[in-house]
């Protein structure tokens, strides 16, 4: 049950060989269990979850159900989920229990899946390793040494670690794709738009969107039906046919051209994750695809290009923390703005202030054409420099980290070194193009790696067709260190 | 480009952030290093390049201008940390 793709479990539902609430049960225990473990769970709440799994039961006694219907579903804790604390791994929401829905969670809800537990995260998504929460750091199932990645790491991990058999995850720099690679599981991060930001914690407004995560790419196939769709409620969700994203699964991909950006096959990736990328792309080649180099030469710019748009956003997107409506309110405090100024200091980690200082600057007076606008235009270049590959290529391949999970601690002294981590995914989000990860072996210690997959806008069916044929004829993405 | 303590101190407090002098300098090492790295986008010549703020050509949406939402003033400052007869109460402002 535990290693149960998605439609095994719906089919066992529907075949009433178990209940939603046994199954909902089987996953309550583990987190119970394990839990002390891992710490990828910020939040469980047996009452609602048992109680939405008797409705799904119900639904599938009617004959009724769909295919995510009783289907423990993890939620990034950065969803608002009614009756759910919410904290978004901030103290300063420690005491918030959202009144509302998110756009994510309505859907889910609709599907008839249950809520399995809110997942641990970098606060305010703001981190690569999941060490910034105030929740405590989730350690990797692979090596509880290792960090999970970030800032999905919770829901990474609880996929890992068999604690859910799917999750949700959002992805601003690469918060989906590199914990999944950390870990040795799937995860896709959608065209910018397809995906509901409603209640979704804002981080990065423009660069912010939610994604599956789970074990294989028909998993996430099945998890984006339900999660892509337009919602009024987000200024910029696009309105667009419904698609059934799993409808190219079994296409064969002879003729398939993958192109390699030289940028990404340079210096900087470790041995042991080229090798295993190596690997990956000569099952490619055995399964008629065919390789071409293409060059990306404005993508080594992403990361500074992230680190002024991303700051910016989120410094303007967590003003709304004031300590007046909801959220932490210091003790005291002599005046207004005093109340502000310590609210903000107390209830905010390092990594945020930092962020929200890095923003505040780059948007003041004097600096905003030189860093904010200088950004913007950058941001234009790589998206041309991949829009140039695509007119060569159909997708584009290479390694999602350029190491495998790193030591607890290793890197959170250096906000730089872990800005790195994200060299490779956060052109996807500066374009708003699709990207995926897939587990593709192991290197150093026994660490998982992930092979990244970038495709054109709306390609998701194309990398998830492209992901399954290589899960196929490979057994990576079964692999489990429990 | 060279920041100074001042500057830290002077976007805290833009930020309403509460910073002390042993923060506000670790804080200077830590941007310091960050704009370096920022600094790099400047190698790039960028004239006449249009800035991109999204990935599609999207226009704003409009919508007629009629509530659609309920009351939910008590649902909502149920979360406040203090309230007053429907209002939500922060230190004195005006004398």
């Amino acid at each position: 049950m535990l290693n149960a793709s998605l439609k095994e479990l719906s089919n066992q539902l529907t075949e009433k060989k178990i209940s939603s609430v046994e199954l909902t049960s089987l996953f309550l225990q583990r987190i119970k269990k394990f839990n002390s473990d891992y710490n990828a769970f910020i939040t469980t709440n047996e009452e609602i979850s048992l109680a939405q799994a008797a409705v799904a039961d119900k639904i599938l006694a009617a004959g009724k159900g769909e295919a995510l219907t009783g289907i423990p579903i993890a939620q990034k804790d950065i969803f608002c989920a009614k009756g759910w604390l919410t904290t978004c791994g901030s103290k300063m929401l420690s005491n918030f229990v959202s009144p509302y829905d998110a756009g994510v969670i309505e859907r889910f809800n609709q599907a008839g899946a249950v809520n399995i537990g809110k997942t641990n995260m970098d606060e305010f998504a703001m981190g690569s390793s999941n060490e910034t929460s105030f929740y405590g750091m989730v350690k990797n199932p692979w090596d509880t040494k290792a960090v999970p990645g970030g800032s999905s790491g919770g829901a990474a991990c609880a996929i890992a670690a068999r604690l859910a058999p799917a999750a949700t995850g959002t992805d601003t720099g690469g918060s989906i794709r590199q914990p999944a690679a950390l870990c040795g599981i799937s995860g896709i991060k959608p065209t910018y738009g397809l995906v509901s930001r409603y209640g979704m914690i804002a981080f990065a407004s423009s660069l912010d969107q939610a994604g599956p995560m789970a074990k294989s790419a028909e998993d996430l196939s099945l998890l984006l039906n339900v999660m892509v769709g337009f919602d009024a409620r987000d200024s910029t969700s696009l309105q667009r046919d419904n698609e059934d994203y799993g409808r190219d699964l079994q296409k064969p991909l002879a003729g398939l051209r993958i192109g390699l950006p030289k940028e990404y096959f340079a210096k900087g990736m470790s041995q042991d994750v080229e090798s295993a990328i190596d690997k990956a792309l000569t099952e490619y080649r055995k399964l008629g695809a065919e390789t071409i180099e293409v060059a990306l030469p404005n993508a080594p710019l992403s990361i500074p290009v992230y680190y002024v748009l991303a700051p910016a956003e989120a410094s303007s997107n967590l003003s709304r923390f004031d300590g007046v409506r909801y959220g932490h309110r210091a003790e005291s405090y002599t005046d207004l703005a005093d109340m502000y100024r310590k609210s903000r200091a107390e209830g905010f980690g390092p990594e945020v202030k930092r962020r929200i200082l890095i923003g505040t600057y780059v948007l003041s007076h004097g600096y905003y054409d030189a860093y904010y606008i200088k950004a913007q235009k950058l941001r234009r270049l790589i998206a041309q420099d991949f829009a140039e590959a695509y007119q060569h290529c159909d997708v584009i391949m290479g390694p999602t980290t350029p190491t495998v999970a790193f030591n607890l601690g290793e890197k959170s002294a250096d906000p730089i070194q872990m800005y790195l981590s994200d060299i490779y995914t956060s052109a996807a989000n500066l374009t708003g193009m699709p990207a995926m990860s897939i587990p593709v072996g192991f290197g150093e210690n026994n660490r998982p790696v992930g092979l990244h997959i970038i495709g054109n806008y709306f390609k998701e069916a194309q990398l998830l067709n492209v992901a399954h044929q290589y899960q196929m004829v490979t057994d990576w993405h079964l692999k489990s260190p429990v | 480009m060279t920041l100074s303590l001042n500057d830290v101190k002077r976007i805290a407090d833009l930020a309403y952030i509460e910073i002390d002098d042993n923060q506000a300098q670790a804080t200077l090492t830590q941007l310091s290093s960050i704009f370096n790295l920022i600094e790099t986008m400047q190698s790039v010549d960028t004239t006449s390049v249009e800035p991109m703020s999204h990935s599609q050509s999207v226009t704003q949406r409009l919508r007629d201008d009629i509530v659609t939402d309920s009351d939910q003033r008590a649902l909502f400052q149920a979360l406040a940390p203090q309230v007053e007869e429907g209002l939500y109460l922060v230190p004195q402002v005006i004398e």
